[in-house]
Formats: structure tokens, C-alpha cells, sequence
């Protein structure tokens, strides 16, 4: 007999070792998210998946699904709250996305769009952080960087390389790579490396890429965040 | 500034690195006495330490980077951290900060050019009893005046090393002000041992179970159960169980000694004066869940008693009551490891404090699964506050009836709490469970008390209206703090200090808490700063919300506390702050122009706004 959990209403399967996450997407259910891919292990940073499981919140990309949980997900709460958090990623970064070649592709940008967000709300912090050029094929803009870790995962458990990784705390948090020199082309990334590839954001872009499909007809000018990740196809 | 050369640097490391082996666990413990030698981790060191312990280079800058003890830029050769806490500066710690630094030339937060001495604050360092407090290349200065600094500038000045200073510079007293069934009468080292090897592991469990003895770090946790939970537990690594040479999983028992909630220093007390009772617990403990090897994770601003307590430690060795065959039982092995901390409030959150145990940045993890299954490197730990263990030797000895008789039904034992701020005789008051708040402000001596905090910035601010409620887990539970303020004190000044505490000891791991008490702090001093308006208070208490219902772990959950306590408590505190207006821009947009004006040498009205 197969093991359920009921999310907003819908008995939804799951295996045993699923996450709440897990079970919601293979149901094709969305719950916004954005430092989880499934192609790595779950990280629970961003809290945006965070779901209401028998009257408490949790992070739903790492939380074990389970006999008998009732799962509050897309309800007006918790999508308000997911909006301050995300309006908290833009405010803490720079994030210019006219001026940004991920813009239309960027998963910051798709669950701004998909949670409604008009203005940024809370007051600017721009803080003063490093671009780093130096690598022949990648661009890394430390200003659009949320934390997620997506790239130090992928380049740990996929490429095996180590190359980044974060230091310093708090708000003053900083994402650092695998140099003595602190520069992105002095360690051993390549621009095919997995790493290279899953930034949600336009933090870490493949040189010479530049507007392939024009604003415009990107992604998330065509489709909202939700079609896109629950039919399976993962930017 | 200073310069070091790569073969000076592996000179200095060598003998580190031969010291503390190959573990990778070892790393906190290695930049430290690396912080020690050179002022700063410089970047070869950690090429040369990450080569060391075959990591990559970017974990050892991560862990580097989050210990506010480290730093990856010289500080001074003589580094003087000031206590931030409220009660450090009700005691006058920012005149006298300036006042040293004035005297030094340096400014706050920099080094003097000569790279010989750098002057910042810090968060509390447990010496609220005896305070305005400060570490001085981590050694804690107590007491601090005026004449106090003129000598310590004299001192530094000269380049005195800072092991010659004059001790009296350094002295720490207990003040221990009330004693109860766990201060009042010692424990004979052993006679807890004893106690449960006569009686049995399993039976001295039923005994902390009767006893009802729950975790003094705080939450609360039922200890007996904990302890069951983890002997019961079977930690898994890579499909296949870790035992000892018992058969038993390997399990751990963990020393909570982080003591980082401003206004605590009662687990100072205890492992400065009544050390044998805390590590008696531990062994009580080891033997129960079957665990061989424990640690005790001392909070950096603890420095100081790392000497003490390892000769400790080996006393007992020596008497048998740690090592091989304690007290003549084949078989029962356990010996205590001390781990020193480095600067992080978030280090005693108990995930934390096992990723730091472990070497690494002090992150908490994801919760399920939680420490008693799989804790230190995966395997069945317990992690007990100090109090809790000190409790468990007690126990242990007398039988858990005699504990359950003290205190209330669900609130059993005695409980320590550290009285600091404006009262008389500050210092380490033990209570049975259930003692009133008035009752405590009358014999510590409080002066025309107004409000107390309640178990630090992370707990409660109660108002003069409450001084009739009881310590106690069902009514005030606390770790321990008792704050102590009169009338005169400005509550919008109290929340104030406790939001950047919050905010400068944010791990920075998840959002709601990295960036909401960032932007917590900014609108406090915005208010501060007489630009307040209603709409910040709007903004305040929905951050507030945020930050409790999606944050990661406890530091986020409760950082928004001093602030709802204050609007709902001391609305006068902060209304009288506040602008007419109901908007008022963060941003003085006529201030932002002054560059502009100095630049270009005008200061006509078209230059202004
Ligand atoms: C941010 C944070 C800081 C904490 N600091 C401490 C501490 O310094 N000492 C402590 O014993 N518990 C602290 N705790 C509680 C621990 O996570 C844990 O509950 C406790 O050590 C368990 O021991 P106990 O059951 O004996 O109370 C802290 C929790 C949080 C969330
Ligand atoms: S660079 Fe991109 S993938 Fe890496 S942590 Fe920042 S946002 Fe995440
Ligand atoms: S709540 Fe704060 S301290 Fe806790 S994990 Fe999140 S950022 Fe770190
Ligand atoms: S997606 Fe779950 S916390 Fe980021
Ligand atoms: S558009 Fe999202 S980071 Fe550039």
C-alpha cells in the first residue's frame, strides 16, 4: 500500500526518504522554491518552500514527507510571507536585471513574477560587491549571488572540484572560490562544468553567450515559474 | 603592516600542525593558535592548512571568515575587544571604549597604524557581574574604569607581553550570591559513579527519568528522554553501523559550554569553581547511553579556564574516573575532550555546535534527522548544557526523588541564574523552580527595578506589571540571564543593543534571518536616529512575524523578540521616538549631497536641498 500526504487538500503519494518537495513535484504540484534543484541534495537556505505541516512551518525541500502530515502550501500566508523573503533577496543584492543577461531565465525574477511582487518594498542595501572577470569562459557577479549554494554543491558532489564556497557570516556572507589569488581563473573551472551551469540567477554566467534569445522571449517572459519547474524542464 | 614570508609561516605552522594530527576536526583549533602567533590568518597559512588536512582551500577560508576571533586581516598585536552588552554599557563601556581609544589614537573597529593595537567591540563575554568587560588577546579584563585603561595603554605602549600584566587586571570572582542542593553541598569526585555503577546503567536512567530533570540550555528538553532517545539510537554510515569493541554504535556525550546568551555566565561559575560536578555528569551520562568519548565545547571568550580544566581533567584521570576501567569497571572507557570556541552565539545551537566540534563553519543543520541519531560524524550524540549535567551528577548520587521534591511539578530541581544590571549584589543566584520575580529582585537588590529580560535577548522582557510571576518551565523558562533594570533605563535602548547582537551573530545561512535582522537593525536605528515614523512599527512587527515563522533555527525565530516585547510592553519607549509624519525617507537625500559640496567647494543654497 502506497504512503500519502495531503497537500492543500490533495492526497499526494510518496516513498519512503521523499521529501514533502519531492512528493509535491513528481505530483506536479508547485511549491516555490529556489535553492533547491532536484538534481542535488537538498540544501533548506532560501525557505521559500516553506509549507505549514500540522500547524507548524517547515522547509519543504528538506522535510521527510510522512503518514498524516496536512500540508498547507499555496494559500495566501505563506505566499505573502515567500514574497518578503524573496523581496529580502533583491534588497540584500543588486540586482539591475535590465542590465542583466539572465533576465527572462532568471528563477529570482520567475518567483518574483509568480508571487506578485510590484516593488521591492524594504529599502535598498546596495552593498559593494566584487565582480571577478578573470576567468576566460565565466563571468562571476558576486552583486546577484542569493547564497543558495547550488554552484558549491555542484561543484562538490558533481565536478568533484571544490571550487566554491562561502565564507565571512551573517548579512556580510560572501560567496568565495578556490584561489589563493581569490579569482575565478585561477581555479580549475570549466565553462562545461556543471557548476558553470546551475546558477538560479545571473551570478555566474558562460562568457560569450550573451543574448541568444532576445528579451523578451526568454522563459519567464512566456511561461510562469510554475509550468516551467513542475513540468519538469529545470533551468 | 606585517609581512610574512611563506618559509616563516611554515615554521610557525609545523609544530601546530604536528600537535593537533590529521584530523580535520582539528581546524578551529589550529586557526586559533594560528590567530594567536600572527595577529590574522594570513592567506599561506591557509594554503599550507588546507594541504594539511587534504581539504580544499575554500573550507578553511569559510571557517576562517564566520569566527568572529578570526580574521583573515591583521587586527593588533594587542587586540581589545569590549563586552557589548546592555548591561556593559549601562556600565558606561562606550565612554570608556572611546576613552581608550583616544588615548591610543586608533579609531573603533581599526588598527593603529603601527599595527600594534586595535579596539572594537564584541559581543557579551559573560563578566555582566563584574563589568564593563573586555578580552585583551582574548584574556578577559574585568571591572575596567578609567585608571584601569590608563594602565592598560601604559602597558601596551611598552609592549608588555600581555602574560605579564598585572593579574589583579584579570580577576574573575564567582559571586555566588545564593547557594542551593547543587552549589551548597560539594559532590565527593566519584561518588556519582559510584552511585550508578552500584545501581546500574538502566536503573540510573529510571532515576533521571523520576527525577523529571529537563535541559537547562533553555528549550527545556526532558534529559532522561534525550539520553534514551540516543542509547537507543543506531547510527547508520554508508549502510553499515559504526560499534566499539562492545558491539555498541559508536555515541557521544556533548558539554554545551557556549554560554553565548548575553547576561549568562553561570556555566562560567560552574566550570571555574564546581568542574568535577559537570564532568561527573558527563561520565553519569556516557555510562547510561554507552558513549566512550566526550567533549566539552567552551566558548572562545572561555579561554581563560582551558588550562584549568584540562588539569582537571587529568586529576581525574589520575584518580580513575576517566580513561580505561573507570573506578575498576572493565570495560567502562570514557575520557573528555575540550574544544574551544571561536566567537559565535550560534555555536551553541546544538547543530551548530557539532558542525563546529567537527572543524567546520558553525552552520546549524537540517533538522530531521536531529543529534541523538545522528550527530557528531553521523553517529548518536547527546548535547547537555553544563547546569544539566551538573544536575544529572546530583542525580546520579542522591536518587531522583530527592531532585523531583524541589521546585514545581513540572519545573523540578533548583535553576542558576546570573543576576546582572541595576541591582545591588549582581552575580549567581540558585533557586528551587517556581521562585517569583519579586522575590529575586528583593535579594539581589534591585533598584526601583522597571523591567527584567528574562533569559536573555533571545527570551522574554517582562514589565514592572509581571514581577509577580515564577521561573519556571510552564511560566518564565530561562537559560539563566536575569537582567536587571531601573526606571531611569530606556527600553527602546535595551531592544536596540539586543537587535544588533542579533544581526552581527546571524549565521547568514537562511534568508529570512540573514537579511530580516539586518533590515530589524537598520529600522531601530533609523528610529534611534530620530526618523522614525508609524510605518516602521507596521514594518518591525511583520518582519517580526517573518523572522518567527521562517527561520531556520532559534537565533532567527527569537531575534525579533526585544523588539515585540518592546512595542507591546513600552509603547511610551519608543512612541516619543517616532516622527509625526507617517512617511519618512531612510535616506537623507541633503546629507547624501555633502560629498558633492566639499568637492566642488560650494556651500550656496542651490547646493542644498
Ligand atoms: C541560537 C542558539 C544558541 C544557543 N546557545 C546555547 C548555549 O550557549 N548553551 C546551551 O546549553 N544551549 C544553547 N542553546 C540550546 C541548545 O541548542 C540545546 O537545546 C541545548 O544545549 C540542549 O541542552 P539541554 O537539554 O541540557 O538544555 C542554544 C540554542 C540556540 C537556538
Ligand atoms: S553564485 Fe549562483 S549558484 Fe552560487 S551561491 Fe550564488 S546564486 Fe547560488
Ligand atoms: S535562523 Fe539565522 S542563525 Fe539560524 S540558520 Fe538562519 S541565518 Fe543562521
Ligand atoms: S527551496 Fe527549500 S529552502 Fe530553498
Ligand atoms: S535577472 Fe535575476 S539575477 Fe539577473
Amino acid at each position: 500500500m502506497s504512503k500519502n500526504i495531503i497537500i492543500d487538500g490533495l492526497t499526494v503519494p510518496f516513498q519512503e526518504g521523499q521529501t514533502i518537495m519531492d512528493a509535491a513535484m513528481a505530483a506536479g504540484l508547485y511549491i516555490p522554491h529556489l535553492c533547491h534543484n532536484p538534481e542535488f541534495k537538498p540544501h533548506g537556505s532560501c525557505k521559500l518552500c516553506t509549507v505549514n505541516v500540522n500547524g507548524r512551518n517547515v522547509a519543504s525541500c528538506t522535510m521527510p514527507a510522512a503518514e498524516g502530515q496536512q500540508v498547507l502550501n499555496d494559500i495566501a500566508e505563506l505566499n505573502a510571507e515567500r514574497l518578503a523573503l524573496t523581496q529580502m533577496l533583491f534588497v540584500e543584492g543588486n540586482h539591475l536585471c535590465p542590465a542583466c543577461e539572465k533576465s527572462g531565465n532568471c528563477n529570482l525574477q520567475g518567483v518574483a513574477y509568480y508571487l506578485g511582487m510590484m516593488s521591492p518594498h524594504y529599502n535598498h542595501f546596495y552593498p559593494a560587491r566584487e565582480v571577478d572577470a578573470s576567468h576566460p569562459d565565466i563571468l562571476l557577479d558576486r552583486n546577484r549571488c542569493i547564497y543558495c549554494e547550488l554552484c558549491v554543491r555542484a561543484s562538490r558532489d558533481v565536478d568533484g572540484k571544490n571550487v566554491f564556497g562561502l565564507t565571512d557570516r551573517g548579512i556580510m556572507t560572501r560567496l568565495i572560490v578556490n584561489a589563493t589569488s581569490g579569482l575565478l581563473g585561477d581555479t580549475s573551472l570549466a565553462a562545461t562544468d556543471k557548476a558553470a551551469q546551475v546558477c538560479p540567477t545571473g551570478a555566474l554566467l558562460v562568457k560569450r553567450k550573451g543574448f541568444a534569445v532576445p528579451i523578451g522571449s526568454r522563459i519567464f517572459d512566456r511561461h510562469t515559474i510554475k509550468d516551467v519547474q513542475t513540468g519538469g524542464s529545470h533551468e | 603592516m606585517q609581512q610574512f614570508e611563506f618559509s616563516d609561516i611554515s615554521r610557525m605552522l609545523t609544530p601546530i600542525l604536528a600537535r593537533h594530527g590529521g584530523d580535520a576536526s582539528r581546524l578551529l583549533q589550529v586557526l586559533l593558535e594560528v590567530q594567536d602567533a600572527c595577529h590574522t590568518i594570513p592567506s599561506e597559512a591557509i594554503d599550507h592548512i588546507a594541504a594539511h588536512f587534504d581539504v580544499p582551500r575554500v573550507n578553511v577560508e569559510g571557517v576562517a571568515g564566520f569566527y568572529s576571533f578570526l580574521s583573515t586581516r591583521p587586527v593588533g598585536e594587542y587586540r581589545m575587544l569590549f563586552s557589548g552588552n546592555i548591561t556593559d554599557q549601562m556600565l558606561g563601556k562606550d565612554d570608556l571604549m572611546q576613552y581608550l581609544c583616544n588615548k591610543l589614537w586608533v579609531e573603533p573597529g581599526k588598527v593603529s597604524e603601527d599595527g600594534l593595537v586595535s579596539v572594537d567591540s564584541t559581543s557579551c563575554t559573560g563578566m555582566c557581574d563584574q563589568g564593563p568587560a573586555a578580552l585583551v588577546n582574548g584574556w578577559p579584563l574585568t571591572s575596567l574604569d578609567q585608571n584601569r585603561l590608563d594602565l592598560i595603554c601604559e602597558l601596551i605602549r611598552s609592549r608588555k607581553p600581555v602574560a605579564e600584566w598585572p593579574p589583579m587586571l584579570f580577576e574573575v570572582v564567582d559571586n555566588i550570591r545564593r547557594s542551593d542542593a547543587l552549589l551548597g553541598e560539594p559532590l565527593v569526585p566519584g561518588n556519582g559513579i559510584r552511585a550508578v555503577l552500584t545501581r546500574g546503567a538502566k536503573e540510573t536512567l529510571a532515576e533521571m527519568d523520576k527525577s523529571n530533570l529537563r535541559g537547562r540550555g533553555g528549550a527545556g528538553f526532558k534529559t532522561a528522554s534525550k539520553w534514551s532517545f540516543c542509547h537507543a539510537a543506531i547510527a547508520e554510515e554508508e549502510g553499515s553501523v559504526i560499534c566499539d569493541i562492545n558491539g555498541h554504535p559508536e555515541r557521544y556525550i556533548v558539554c554545551n559550554a557556549d554560554e553565548g546568551e548575553p547576561g549568562t555566565f553561570k556555566d562560567r561559575v560552574l566550570l571555574n569553581s564546581y568542574a568535577d560536578l559537570v564532568f561527573e555528569g558527563m561520565t553519569v551520562g556516557a555510562r547510561v547511553v554507552g558513549a566512550s568519548k566526550g567533549f566539552l565545547y567552551l566558548r572562545g571568550e572561555y579561554r581563560y579556564l582551558l588550562e584549568p580544566l584540562e588539569k582537571g581533567l587529568q586529576k581525574r584521570r589520575e584518580a580513575g574516573l576517566l580513561g580505561d576501567n573507570i573506578l575498576g569497571k572493565a570495560g567502562f572507557s570514557f575520557d573528555i575532550e575540550i574544544h574551544l570556541g571561536a566567537g559565535a552565539y550560534i555555536c551553541g545551537e546544538e547543530s551548530a555546535l557539532i558542525e563546529s566540534l567537527e572543524g567546520k563553519r558553525g552552520r546549524p543543520r537540517n533538522r530531521p534527522p536531529f543529534p541523538v541519531t545522528h550527530g557528531y560524524k553521523g553517529r548518536p550524540t547527546v548535547v547537555d548544557n553544563v547546569e544539566t549535567f551538573a544536575c544529572a551528577a546530583k542525580i546520579a548520587e542522591k536518587g531522583g526523588a530527592w531532585f523531583a521534591a524541589m521546585g514545581t511539578a513540572q519545573s523540578t530541581g533548583t535553576k542558576l541564574l546570573s543576576i546582572s544590571g541595576d541591582c545591588a549584589s549582581p552575580g549567581i543566584y540558585e533557586y528551587p523552580f517556581g521562585v517569583t520575580v519579586r522575590q529575586i529582585l528583593a535579594d539581589c537588590g534591585a533598584r526601583d527595578p522597571y523591567a527584567v529580560q528574562v533569559s536573555g535577548p533571545s527570551g522574554a522582557m517582562i514589565s514592572w506589571k509581571e514581577f509577580d510571576r515564577k521561573i519556571a518551565f510552564e511560566d518564565l523558562p530561562t537559560a539563566g540571564a536575569f537582567m536587571v533594570f531601573q526606571r531611569k533605563r530606556d527600553p527602546f535602548q535595551i531592544a536596540l543593543n539586543f537587535v544588533h547582537f542579533f544581526a552581527h551573530e546571524s549565521c547568514g545561512f537562511c534568508t529570512p534571518c540573514r537579511v530580516g535582522t539586518e533590515l530589524q537593525k537598520k529600522i531601530m536605528d533609523k528610529i534611534a536616529s530620530g526618523h522614525g515614523t508609524a510605518s516602521d512599527l507596521e514594518e518591525l512587527k511583520s518582519l517580526g512575524h517573518i523572522l518567527k515563522t521562517m527561520s531556520h533555527c532559534g537565533l532567527g525565530s527569537s531575534a525579533a523578540n526585544p523588539v515585540l516585547d518592546m512595542l507591546e510592553k513600552f509603547p511610551d519607549a519608543y512612541e516619543r521616538k517616532l516622527k509625526e509624519l507617517a512617511f519618512e525617507p531612510a535616506f537623507d537625500l541633503d546629507g547624501a549631497l555633502e560629498t558633492a559640496r566639499k568637492i566642488t567647494g560650494r556651500d550656496d543654497d542651490w547646493a542644498h536641498l
